[in-house]
């Protein structure tokens, strides 16, 4: 089969790989026939994540068919046209059994900090990714639902992760009716969380980042009052003015490890990979938010130190709130949001770029040509 | 105002909003919002029929982190360890917990040996790295490199000549350990002749 794979930092390219075999009695085989780039794998492209080995396919956002069942899978049958959360679960751990699937005890070896994630470096585990034409799906019978019969393709990729994890950001936030919410990053977990800040009552949603179509984007889609901080000498200052000196109510952390605005503790995390991820967002999020203030995390960032400002957090009295989404939690709800209207999660896509040319996809995203928001990738068997 | 009791009213009404924006306030309910709480006990609602997963077989030694009390019962099989990368990966697992710098800042040393590693084995195959198609850099060109740049405010614009730097660090490293092996070689032949 067709597969993308790593080959060290900023290179990847399409291979010729073996068709994933069953290894568990509960897995699947899953023919990929939509996948997207997510901005956490220019994390892994960028070599940022330890234990990102060469010859790993990454992708964890992904819908198919399902085109294989292990023995004991009940739930699911060949020809099923299937949409996979990006988080690997059991069901029925200590975390699982309390619904916090992103953190599941069962299925990653390699850490106990983080759970399973598919194409996401040994550190999530060590399963490879969709970006190819087959994955295997393990826990075929928690993981995966059909793909319901009104729903687009389109839509169902991003509802496996970054739209689940927009509104996931959201709802940590706490968000009561009249909230100002600041989001930082127009990328598209930031787009989502904007959105879903609204659903959720906020009075005022503001979204920063430097690049101007993106926050164009946020305008249109996310009705937000929008700021490219490159215009302003502080934006944390500015945060203040325009919130009459109190603060924002809720700071939604959406960029993580590469966050620029500091070109220090840009260089010193993505380039250098001396701290875990540049905290540039997070510490203007600690800022700029009003004191007893709330501070919803959604950035990934690496297992590493970083340059934090716990003593503001501290002084400030901000409840800090974080977690990789348990996606599949979201998805009914999200399911209607959908149905109604409220939520069009493939607006925000950009580029569908043919696997075989996903080394372009992937320097098109990171590097932010192009107007890209969201790439999909689009296997050739599909 | 801040420094007085009253919140300042900085944004529109909730009437305005709701007229304004598609589904506002539907989830205003915290009651209606899926992970509200965060914890909720409930061993059947994923679906799983299992109390501890069935085993997937172990075909070659894993690595695992010494947190955990044993192999998790699902585990990935992309990539199993090898050469000097394998070897520091193993030692990463075997000898220090997640909490312990050593273990990462080894995992990433392991990164860039197997990187390294990797490119010079593939000049040795049939499909030799190759930094101009891997790197897509090509879509400078077909997706407006320039335009996408020029007059922008962008911070990344600060940083991004490094990243040809990081590229062709392996490149340079390996012509560089190229070159010294050559040198060592052609010196024996001379001393020999």
């Amino acid at each position: 089969m067709r597969a993308m794979v790593y080959r060290g930092p900023y290179r990847v390219r399409v291979e010729e790989k073996d068709r994933p075999a069953i290894e568990h009695p509960n897995d699947a085989i899953v023919r990929v026939t939509r996948a997207a780039i997510c901005g956490s794998d220019l994390h892994l492209y960028h070599g940022l994540m330890p234990d990102t080995r060469v010859g790993m396919t990454f992708g964890h956002e992904f819908v198919g068919v399902v085109d294989e069942v292990g023995s004991s899978v009940q739930n699911l049958k060949a020809g099923d046209r299937v949409m996979v959360p990006f988080n690997i679960f059991c069901g029925t751990c200590y975390f699982c059994a309390r619904g916090l699937y992103s953190n599941c005890h069962n299925v990653n070896p390699n850490a106990t900090a983080v759970g399973g994630i598919y194409g996401y470096s040994h550190t999530s585990g060590g399963y490879d990714g969709g970006q190819s034409e087959f994955v295997r799906v393990p826990f075929a019978d928690v993981g995966p639902s059909l793909i319901p019969d009104w729903m687009d393709e389109d839509d169902a990729v991003l509802l496996t992760d970054a739209l689940a994890t927009g509104y996931f950001g959201a709802q940590l936030g706490d968000i009561v009716e009249g909230d100002v919410v600041v989001v930082f990053g127009a990328g598209p977990v930031g787009l989502y969380a904007a959105k879903s800040a609204w659903l959720m009552g906020a009075g005022r949603v503001i979204v920063i980042d430097h690049l101007e179509y993106r926050l164009a984007k946020a305008r249109e889609f996310a009705h937000a009052e929008t700021y490219n901080f490159t215009e302003y000498d502080d934006i944390v200052v500015h945060l203040k003015k325009i919130t009459e000196y109190l603060g924002a109510d809720v700071a939604i952390d959406a960029v993580g490890a590469e966050a620029d605005g500091n070109f220090l503790q840009h260089v010193a995390a993505a380039k250098l990979k001396l701290q875990g991820g540049s905290p540039v967002a997070l510490n203007w999020a600690i800022d700029g938010v009003r004191k007893g203030g709330t501070i919803s995390v959604m950035g990934a960032y690496g297992p590493l130190f970083s340059a934090i400002k716990f003593g503001d957090a501290m002084n400030k009295g901000l409840t800090l709130r974080m977690n990789q989404c348990p996606v599949k939690r979201q998805w009914p709800r999200l399911f209607e949001h959908v149905k109604n209207g409220y939520l069009k999660p493939s607006d925000i896509v950009t580029h569908r770029i043919p696997l075989e040319h996903i080394a372009e996809g992937y320097h098109i995203f990171s590097a932010k040509l192009d107007g890209c928001i969201k790439p999909l990738i689009v296997p050739s068997a599909s | 105002m801040t420094y007085t009791p009253e919140k300042p009213k900085t944004g529109e009404s909730s009437d305005v909003l709701r007229a304004r924006i598609p589904g506002w306030g539907v989830d205003l309910d915290p009651a209606d919002r899926p992970s509200v709480p965060r914890e909720r006990f409930d061993p059947t609602f994923s679906g799983a029929w299992w109390e501890f997963p069935e085993r997937q077989p172990e075909k070659y030694p894993r690595e695992r982190s010494i947190e955990h009390k044993f192999l998790t019962p699902v585990f990935g099989t992309s990539c199993p360890p090898k050469g000097v990368s394998g070897a520091i990966r193993r030692l990463a697992y075997r000898r220090y917990s997640e909490g312990r710098a050593a273990h990462w800042l080894l995992l990433m040393a392991a990164d860039r040996v197997d990187a390294t590693g990797s490119t010079l084995r593939s000049f040795a195959s049939r499909h030799p790295d190759n930094p101009l198609t891997e790197t897509g850099v090509l879509s400078e060109i077909s997706h407006h490199g320039l335009s996408s740049r020029l007059g922008e405010k962008r911070a990344d614009l600060m940083h991004q000549p490094l990243d040809p730097i990081i590229v062709a660090a392996p490149w340079v490293l390996a012509g560089g350990v190229a070159y010294a092996l050559g040198k060592r070689v052609l010196r024996r032949r001379r001393a020999r002749a």
